[in-house]
This record gives C-alpha cells, sequence and structure tokens, in this order.
C-alpha cells in the first residue's frame, strides 16, 4: 500500500478512462519528474487495457467497479488519498496533455502559499495552446461569471492540473462535484473561505484518444455547470442561516 | 364528457391493477408504490365523482369540467415524477459512495500481504 512517507507527503493522482494509448508514457514522466513519489491511476471501469499498462508502469490502481464519470473518478482518488493520510495531492490527466515537469510548480506553491488549492494554468502568461476556439468561450464566460463569485480573477477556471492540501482533501472527499467538476469545485472551496493560486503550465496535445467533448456537449457543459455554480452558492447560504 | 370520464376510470383501474400486480411480482418496492396508487386512486375518485369535478372546474374558471381532471392528472404526474426525480438523485449519490468504497476496501485488500492474508484466513 501507498503509505505516506516525509514532512509533507505528496500522492499524484491520475483519472484514466480508456486511455491505454497514453498511460504507460504519462506514468514514465511523472516517475522521471517526481522519482519516489507514488502515483495512483483511478481507473474508471475501462474497457481498454488502462489497468493493466498502468500497474505494469508501476503506477498504483484502484479500479472502480462501474463507470463513474470523472467527478466520482477523482473523488475515490481524494479518499484514498484523505484515508491513507497524504498531506497534498496532485491532479495529472491520464491523456497526456498536463506536463508532469510542472508537478513541481504546483507542489511548491502548495507548501509555499498554504493555499489549500493551486491551479495549473496554461494562460497565466496568455499562452492558450491547445485550446478550441468553443472552449476558449467557455473559458471566457465562466472568468467573467466565477470573478465576482470568487472576489479574484481565475484564469485557467476548466484546468484539471491542479494540485490540493489536506484541508481540501477532507472537503472533497465528503463532498465533489460529479460532472464536470473543476469550477464547481472551485465554488465549493470558496464557500469554505479556503484560498486559490494559480501557476503557469504548459499544456500539450492528447497523446492518444479524442476528446469526449462535442460541440453538443459543450452547450450542455456551460448550462450543467452554470446550475451547478448556483447550486452551490444557495447550498452555503442554506448552511449559514441554519449555523 | 362521460365518454372521457369512463375512460379515466378504467386507466385509473387499470394503473391500480398494474401498480398491485408489479407490487406482488416485487417489480416495484412497496414504499415507491405508495405515490402511484394515490394517484390513481384521486383520478379514479375524481372521475366518479361529478359534482366535485364541477366544483374544482368552477374554481379554475374551467367551462368544460373534464378539463379539470386533465389539469390535475398533469399536476399530480408532475409531483410523482419529481418525487421520484428525489429518490433517484439518491440513490445515484448512495451507488457512486458504494462503488468508491468497494474500490477502496478491494485495493486495501490487494495491498495486504498474501502471508498475512493467509495468517488471517487461519485464524
Amino acid at each position: 500500500m501507498m503509505a505516506p512517507s516525509g514532512e509533507a507527503p505528496l500522492l499524484i493522482i491520475v483519472p484514466a478512462y480508456n486511455e491505454e494509448g497514453a498511460i504507460a508514457q504519462v506514468i514514465r514522466e511523472i516517475q522521471e519528474a517526481q522519482p519516489g513519489v507514488p502515483v495512483l491511476v483511478i481507473d474508471d471501469c475501462s474497457v481498454d487495457s488502462t489497468a493493466t499498462l498502468a500497474r505494469r508502469a508501476g503506477a498504483h490502481v484502484l479500479s472502480l467497479p462501474h463507470h463513474l464519470g470523472l467527478g466520482g473518478c477523482v473523488q475515490a482518488g481524494y479518499k484514498l488519498a484523505y484515508e491513507l493520510g497524504y498531506e497534498y495531492v496532485i491532479r495529472v490527466d491520464g491523456d497526456g496533455q498536463h506536463d508532469p515537469r510542472d508537478i513541481q510548480k504546483i507542489y511548491e506553491v502548495l507548501l509555499k502559499s498554504r493555499c489549500e488549492m493551486v491551479i495549473g494554468s496554461r494562460f497565466v502568461y496568455g499562452d492558450g495552446n491547445h485550446t478550441s476556439l468553443a472552449r476558449s468561450l467557455g473559458i471566457r464566460l465562466f472568468r467573467l461569471i466565477l470573478r465576482p463569485i470568487l472576489g479574484k480573477p481565475v484564469r485557467d477556471p476548466t484546468s484539471g492540473f491542479v494540485g490540493v492540501n489536506r484541508a481540501a482533501l477532507s472537503v472533497f472527499s465528503r463532498s465533489f462535484p460529479l460532472e464536470y467538476p473543476e469550477i464547481e469545485a472551485l465554488v465549493v472551496l470558496q464557500r469554505k473561505a479556503f484560498r486559490f493560486e494559480e501557476v503557469p503550465c504548459r499544456m500539450r496535445p492528447r497523446r492518444a484518444g479524442k476528446s469526449s467533448i462535442t460541440a453538443v456537449k459543450s452547450l450542455y457543459y456551460i448550462i450543467h455547470v452554470l446550475l451547478g455554480v448556483f447550486v452551490n452558492i444557495l447550498k452555503y447560504e442554506g448552511r449559514r442561516k441554519r449555523g | 364528457m362521460d365518454r372521457l370520464l369512463n375512460v379515466m376510470t378504467f386507466f385509473s383501474v387499470s394503473l391500480i391493477a398494474l401498480v398491485l400486480f408489479s407490487v406482488r411480482r416485487s417489480h416495484i418496492r412497496v414504499e415507491y408504490s405508495v405515490s402511484w396508487l394515490g394517484a390513481a386512486v384521486t383520478l379514479l375518485l375524481l372521475s366518479r365523482s361529478r359534482n366535485t369535478l364541477e366544483w374544482l372546474a368552477s374554481m379554475l374558471q374551467l367551462t368544460y369540467a373534464p378539463l379539470a381532471l386533465l389539469f390535475l392528472v398533469l399536476l399530480v404526474f408532475l409531483v410523482v415524477f419529481y418525487r421520484f426525480s428525489v429518490i433517484i438523485s439518491e440513490l445515484k449519490d448512495a451507488n457512486i459512495a458504494l462503488a468508491q468504497k468497494v474500490a477502496i476496501l478491494e485495493y486495501r485488500i490487494e495491498s495486504v500481504p498474501n502471508n498475512e492474508k493467509v495468517q488471517s484466513t487461519g485464524a
């Protein structure tokens, strides 16, 4: 079992669904960038060889019994990390778009800033490579909406390259948005008066497979996330009143 | 008017029979049959009570009384669908939590060295 070690034990989690074309390379790159740091692949009931290839590459694998979607998959990793006693968790996507050499930057900011969440952002230096027009427009819309809610600008609210500390782990292991979790997770943290920082990170094209996001899904994504954001705000107000 | 009310009576009786049959066959759990039975009995009573229906129609300012019944059908089924949406959401949350728990337990069991597994089985 992955026992936490050191003063600030770090776990890297990789949610993956049918990523057999990329997963082994992603794990090798993480191990090169962060030698000795355990890597946990959460296999969201892939129908291909993702789990086998991940184990062969040296990762620990948490195999979900059926497909839960991204939020449920990531939350399973957070729950295990919290149960095992990890202080920090950094999520790297299994499709190879995140550059594992940036993990160290996220980890250092987590340690120094004592923020609950650090986001690896492709836009901090204005570099939004490998982002489709539809996604760019969506990101701009969410920046506008989130600015007053979060009380500070967020440049890349849809980034999945995210590090969290144990306080955020505690919250997310109990409550985490299930579909399209990144933006709603920011609001959940804000409602707890937690802080976040962004650090510039490189994004690369997918190594294998293709994105599941179509034009129709993009529209559904925007509506779903907007609803999720406002529901989270309402939840917060209700709890405050009861408290 | 009579024909529509008779059709509604037939539909209500059929719905009650279907729900009872499903409960008997364990296709629906008893607690989830209550909403359907309540809805079906309400429709049955209204379809057989012309005075109540006409009073309801006048309250809603409808000139054709059976429209009140159709309006009620819509309301009742919306409430039932809402109730089932709540139940499905609760079930989905429970299902996700269970799936995550199963995965974590499996991971923990697989992580136990084989000799420890044998010892605990022997004990």
